[in-house]
């Protein structure tokens, strides 16, 4: 039967470095319904002896864009999928595909804001398609990103953030550097805390929509707190992925 | 709460609903991530996407997050997918 959510073949027709291990890979397919943004897709490898694996990506592209998904991927050393979508793939590879899925996870632009967004690592990737719509939509709505790396080489998206700030529409980046900072660094130095996100938060209030994204402990810490500073819980949104450090 | 306390997972081990968006809208022919769920244990409420999931075992397993109770367990064969709702005193899909 074929579902809205059949597989697929996507076909890769770009590919580009945002740090030094994580690319983002554009997807073209051959039908696709549109997505929202925070949606996500899952991808099928299958080896020639049959042994096939799945994983879930968030989109990264805002829906705007036709046709084609982008995927952010990071290179997990010994993961099964990630280092094939970073090294091996190539333009003109075609890579089994389902999607879009999920519907909680999900911000457009007629639900407005205030809009706080939280990142760990590369849990900022489906914040950013909410960020691109926003952006192509014209949406006026007042947004802030807390985006929480290793190092100033691992933020990922940096110079498009800085340039969708310099749009000055409303959108404010935060960004906290937890491992190492570079000579003259002015954000944040530290794990998120309850200090940091009220901070961010304060100019929104509880009346903000928050959407975390990232590995477990970050997107606990931050919904607990959030919801300690008064936000109510149906606002706070949440979605957590595997191991990968902040 | 499992069997082993050697393989107890850790906090990170341990993600969300989200991650069985895709087995359950190929069954359910639609998004579950937002349909609310009744744990039969404790009779808490909470979206499907809200309930913690353990991946590491040949299926996944989404828990209560107040009581820690199996919902649902979901496993995915080469010809079908199975779920076990026992857990779950209901599921809620809005009328449109």
């Amino acid at each position: 039967m074929a579902g809205p959510i059949s597989w697929q073949l996507a076909t890769v027709t770009a590919i580009r470095d945002e740090t030094p291990t994580v690319r983002s890979l554009t997807l073209r397919l051959p039908t696709w319904s549109g997505h929202r943004p925070g949606q996500h897709v899952d991808l099928r490898l299958t080896a020639e002896d049959g042994y096939s694996v799945e994983r879930s990506y968030s989109i990264a592209s805002e829906p705007e864009r036709a046709d084609v998904v982008e995927i952010t991927v990071e290179r997990i050393d010994d993961g099964e999928v990630s280092p094939f979508l970073d090294d091996v793939v190539v333009v003109g590879d075609r890579i089994e595909l389902r999607g879009p899925i999920g519907g909680y996870f999900v911000w457009e632009a007629p639900l407005g804001g205030p809009l706080l967004l939280v990142a760990g690592g590369s849990g900022v990737v489906p914040l950013m398609a909410m960020l691109r719509h926003r952006s192509h939509a014209g949406a006026p709505v007042s947004a802030r990103l807390l985006c929480s790396s290793r190092h100033f080489e691992e933020i990922i998206y940096r110079e498009e953030l800085d340039h969708l700030v310099s749009n000055a529409d409303g959108l404010k980046v935060f960004h906290t550097l937890t491992r190492s900072q570079p000579p003259g660094w002015s954000g944040f130095a530290r794990r998120i805390d309850e200090r940091m996100l009220a901070e961010v938060l304060e100019p929104f209030g509880i009346s903000a929509r928050a959407y975390l994204c990232g590995p477990t402990a970050l997107v606990e810490t931050a919904a607990n707190v959030l919801v300690r500073l008064g936000m109510p819980p149906d606002r706070v949104r949440t979605e957590r992925f595997g191991p990968s450090g902040t | 709460m499992t069997d082993d306390p050697g393989t107890e997972p850790t906090q990170d081990d341990v993600l969300d609903g989200n991650a069985s968006a895709g087995p359950l809208s190929a069954a359910f022919g639609m998004d579950m991530t937002a349909v609310p769920g009744k744990c039969a244990h404790c009779g808490a409420v909470h979206m499907v996407a809200e309930l913690r999931a353990y991946v590491r075992a040949p299926g996944t397993i989404l828990r209560c997050p107040i009581c820690e109770g199996i919902v649902l367990r979901i496993v995915e064969t080469d010809e079908a997918t199975y779920i076990d709702a026992r857990g779950a005193a209901y599921l809620r899909f809005e009328r449109r």
